[in-house]
């Protein structure tokens, strides 16, 4: 990668005191992102990727939650920055789109003033420009009429509609990364694309990082330069998006694959990975994902280390299974 | 967690009987009972309620009292003296008369008397057995009454529904202690007489029904809502799709689902029923004497506030301690059954 | 404005509703002749033929509703037949002062309290104030207004008067045109003793509104958007957690102005609708306690809607409805 990334996380943990002990949903995770870059990061749901975020941007109110590691953006370091400091980076240098468009926005004001409040916050502007501003993000993001619209509450719009606004509202400071947390997931599949398409669109004219968090493969084919595969806290796989796509190194990226729907591959049952994650509680030693891998060895009772195992550079993941027998195991479950 | 408690209900039903682990009512009751709260609020119920009940033995046996007869000129005996229970007012025109005070002696108007010389624990006793038993008894009929509503109205939907819903927000509308307040004094004046039943006017069933009908609507549209969504849910679905008979669907799925709510309901009308039994008696449209309840004794002490205070003060104390251990026991079986029931928007 | 409209209309109705119920329960109740009921206790025949008169009990039962319609709200020449000659409803109207003075006055300390209090219990989560609440609470559920009202009577008025309280007046009511001064200072303590237990319920509620608002999705916006939390709570969490405190009010101020208010006046000695509706109780004057019910009932219903119209202000999803 090239000097000075925008966002580097090294070692992020994140713990949860519970009851019955110590949960780690974020179990050391490291990876950079560059400025323009947009990386996506896929995993199902559990995995520890909207908390590896949250934890970041300081949106874990849970006080039974603990956050190690370093997340330095912009060379200045995030875990355990002071509220009024963070405060300031938040809606303004680094902003988030959430999953559901319906409760993510307050219902008892128009979308036009929760815009302008977000504008306000961070610059010192008379509301009429702020307004003035909001308008034209509306429009932006393809509200039609949205003069008229901006004076409209959330409930009178419909999902993809509402996650157009909150696109809107996230993108008014022109912030220098954005993090979506499944922005897509509640919608429809047309109206996926269609806010896939606003946000590739977006990012490309205002040149902003984005952090994709999905567990929809063809989300990350679709959008992604890189990709991080997380499963049970950690990252297994990490790399390129057509290396990650069409050479996947880890046994479990082979399942994620697999379990997208192609054309061509007609009459083929789709691949499911059986089983379940590991619980919270169950044994965390060794690799998480060897209860469910077909090819699970004894060394799997000590954890992988995220390497390259094969030639192409960037390409990393977490698995004991000998480099070059990777082609022709995937070849067998496929 | 309704959605839980239901949820165990069902998969029980669904499970072999060698799986059975300990049912939902058995959890229910057990976490009850590890609730200090609870088994400290039960405990002073059963003690209240056994005080009430041996009011006559009280009376007969150890005060040798009938607090039903005024015992205007009655004289009383204390500390060897014997002291008139009535005695001319000494203070201000020396017009009234001021009964005894507490002598605090259990044998001896222990609280003292009141304005026609009745020995107000003795009364109290008493009273308490009859705010008890409105308030129970009203509960038990106005949570009968409002889940079978409530159940009808939710199941069957349609024109049914939207009669009884109407009736309800009538009632609903109507505010409580006024709709109390017409029923009784029309009740009060000439009894109810109903073809061959009739009812005179100083019959206790009258302000048990009169307040069992007033609280309908808090329990029946609760229930309503519940019933609905019950209807929707995949077991009744599955069991309407299997051909099963509308008696047996709102035996076997919806009354087994909706009783844990009803039971919640329970105390907490009844801590709200014999607070406005107690309400109607002091406005005097409640109990009739001679019958005695702690709303009339409180209504008895009002002129007798400043000078004998422990009439109007003791029965609003046991008032008070009643209703506080009916509401944080009704709190914890909610929180065991139910906990999303709500009788009214607070509390 | 359909809504306001709508709103309007539906209270029109309920009124109507409450209407009948009334006038079902004292004309048609099965049991004693409804004109031996309104002449009260030992009325001569003379007495009881005029009420059978005005009131038409010889003819059928909507023109006799027609009547008691007329009698209350168009000629308000509704007369008691106990104490001869008493026109009701202008004793109503001179009545309905106090209760307003009373009810709103302590509306507006509860809902101070209330407000207040559940702010604070929400910024002190899990500190003493979540107990004290708890407490009030069931305290607020569990004591009879009335007897309150007498036990502060008597600590006020008698036990302590010579000491603490010397500066309380005696029961009774100062009309706010003649003394504001007096007027509060006759109203402190019937205000409080109605606010106070009502203020702990509001403050529960609240809390528990405000409690589930802040764990809300648009407040892990509003913190996304570096609102800070004071703004976040005031401005986002408040503002959505308020529909159902004020749909409380107006189920509350129903149960007030039709119940607690009355029997605290009754206590406190204030001669409004509640202390009218006594005094006709102990002599059983039922044209008096009639009109009374409706008076007080059709003020329920209009502070319901008011009350409803603020909550679509406060939430513009209601405004759909």
């Amino acid at each position: 990668m090239t000097a000075a990334p925008l966002l580097e996380v090294d070692d992020l943990r994140v713990a949860f005191r519970t009851r019955d002990g110590v949960v780690n949903a974020v179990n050391g995770l490291s990876f950079t992102v560059g400025r323009g870059e947009v990386l996506g990061i896929v995993g199902e749901s559990g995995s520890g990727k909207s908390m590896a975020m949250y934890s970041m941007m300081g949106l874990l109110d849970n006080p039974n939650a603990t956050v190690a590691g370093s997340a330095l953006f912009e060379g200045t370091e995030l875990i355990g920055m002071p509220l009024p400091k963070l405060n300031r980076l938040r809606g303004s240098s680094i902003a988030m789109i959430f999953q559901d468009p319906m409760t993510a926005l307050t219902p008892v004001y128009t979308v036009g003033w929760q815009i302008v409040e977000q504008i306000r916050t961070h610059e010192k502007v008379s509301s009429q420009a702020a307004w003035k501003r909001a308008v034209e993000l509306l429009d932006e993001v393809g509200i039609p009429d949205a003069a008229r619209r901006a004076k409209a509450y959330p409930h009178e719009f419909s999902g993809g509609m509402r996650q157009r606004v909150m696109i809107a509202m996230s993108l008014a400071c022109h912030p220098s990364l954005l993090i979506a947390d499944e922005p897509t997931t509640a919608l429809d599949v047309t109206t996926q694309r269609q806010i896939l398409e606003l946000i590739r669109d977006l990012q490309a004219k205002y040149g902003s990082s984005v952090i994709m968090i999905t567990h929809d493969m063809g989300v990350i084919s679709e959008i992604a330069d890189r990709v991080i595969v997380m499963y049970a806290g950690r990252a297994v796989e990490l790399g390129g998006k057509s290396q990650v796509v069409r050479s996947p190194r880890h046994p479990y990226t082979w399942g994620l694959l697999g379990a997208i729907p192609r054309p061509g591959q007609r009459g083929r049952r789709l691949a499911t990975i059986p089983g379940l994650p590991p619980g919270p509680h169950d044994d965390q030693t060794g690799c998480p994902f060897r209860s469910r891998c077909r090819f699970a060895m004894d060394e799997c009772s000590e954890m992988p280390p995220l390497r390259a195992t094969g030639d192409a550079a960037g390409h990393l993941d977490a698995c004991w299974l000998p480099g070059d027998t990777r082609e022709s195991l995937r070849e067998e479950i496929a | 967690m309704a959605e839980v408690t239901v949820a165990i209900a069902t998969s029980e039903r669904g499970t072999p009987r060698s799986r059975r682990s300990a049912g939902p009512w058995r959890v229910a009751f057990t976490q009850i009972a590890h609730n200090p709260v609870a088994v400290g609020s039960a405990i002073a119920l059963v003690i209240i309620i056994a005080v009430c009940l041996a009011a006559p033995l009280y009376a007969q046996f150890i005060a040798h009292t009938d607090p039903f007869q005024s015992n205007i000129n009655g004289t009383t005996v204390i500390d060897g003296h014997s002291v008139a229970v009535l005695q001319q007012q000494t203070q201000g025109l020396g017009l009234g008369v001021e009964p005894i005070g507490p002598t605090w002696n259990i044998s001896n108007y222990f609280l003292g008397a009141d304005s026609q010389g009745r020995d107000v624990f003795a009364r109290l006793l008493y009273g308490g057995r009859t705010t008890l038993l409105i308030g129970f008894s009203s509960a038990l009929i106005c949570c009968a009454l409002g889940a079978l509503v409530g159940i009808i109205a939710g199941y069957f939907g349609g024109p049914v529904d939207w009669v009884l819903s109407r009736l309800m927000d009538i009632i609903w509308a109507f505010p409580v202690y006024l709709l109390a307040i017409s029923l009784s004094v029309v009740l009060l004046t000439g009894g109810l007489k109903i073809g061959p039943i009739v009812i005179g006017p100083s019959n206790l069933l009258l302000p048990i029904l009169i307040i069992a009908l007033i609280y309908v609507p808090y329990v029946a549209r609760p229930i309503r809502g519940q019933v609905l969504s019950l209807k929707n849910r995949e077991f009744v679905k599955a069991a309407i799709g299997l051909g099963a008979s509308d008696w047996r669907i709102l035996r076997r799925e919806i009354l087994r689902n909706v009783l844990p709510t009803v039971i919640v309901f329970i105390p907490l009308m009844m801590a709200l029923n014999m607070l406005t039994e107690s309400a109607l008696s002091f406005l005097s449209i409640g109990v009739q004497p001679p019958n005695a309840s702690w709303g009339t004794i409180i209504n008895d002490g009002l002129d007798l506030l400043y000078t004998r205070p422990a009439v109007a003060i003791a029965p609003g104390i046991m008032l008070v301690i009643t209703a506080v251990a009916l509401n944080l026991l009704g709190d914890a079986v909610r929180d065991a059954l139910d906990p999303k029931a709500k009788l009214r928007g607070a509390a | 404005m359909l809504f306001v409209a709508k709103r309007l209309g539906s209270a029109l109705l309920v009124m109507f509703a409450i209407s009948i119920v009334v006038f079902l329960i004292f004309f048609a109740t099965p049991g004693v002749d409804p004109a031996a009921r309104l002449a009260g206790r030992g009325a001569s025949p003379e007495v009881l033929s005029q009420v059978r008169h005005a009131f038409g009990f010889d003819q059928p039962l909507p023109v006799r509703y027609v009547l008691m319609m007329d009698h209350l709200f168009v000629t308000r020449d509704l007369t008691s037949y106990v104490n001869i000659g008493d026109k009701v409803v202008p004793q109503i109207m001179q009545a309905a002062p106090v209760t307003l003075s009373l009810v709103l006055g302590a509306a507006i300390i509860w809902i101070v309290l209330g407000l207040g209090g559940g702010i604070l219990a929400t910024r002190f989560r899990g500190s003493v104030v979540d107990p004290i609440i708890m407490v009030i609470g069931i305290a607020a559920v569990s004591l009879p207004a009335y007897w309150v009202g007498e036990v502060v009577n008597l600590i006020t008025q008698d036990r302590l008067h010579d000491t603490v309280f010397s500066w309380v007046p005696p029961l009774g009511y100062v009309p706010f045109a003649q003394n504001p001064g007096q007027w509060a200072l006759h109203l402190l303590f019937p205000w409080l003793t109605l606010a106070l237990l009502y203020g702990g319920i509001y403050a529960r509620v609240l809390r528990a509104e405000l409690v589930t608002a802040m764990g809300e999705d648009y407040v892990r916006t509003g913190r996304a958007k570096g609102l800070s939390e004071r703004r976040i709570l005031w401005r986002h969490a408040l503002r959505g957690s308020l529909s159902p405190v004020v749909s409380l009010f107006g189920l509350d101020l129903g149960s007030l102005i039709g119940g607690a208010a009355l029997l605290t006046e009754v206590v406190f000695g204030l001669p409004g609708i509640g202390k009218l509706t006594w005094d006709s109780l102990q002599n059983l004057d039922l044209p008096v306690i009639m009109a009374c019910v409706l008076y007080a009932a059709f003020f329920v219903v209009a502070a319901n809607a008011i009350v409803d119209l603020l909550y679509a202000v406060i939430d513009p999803r209601v405004r759909r409805a």
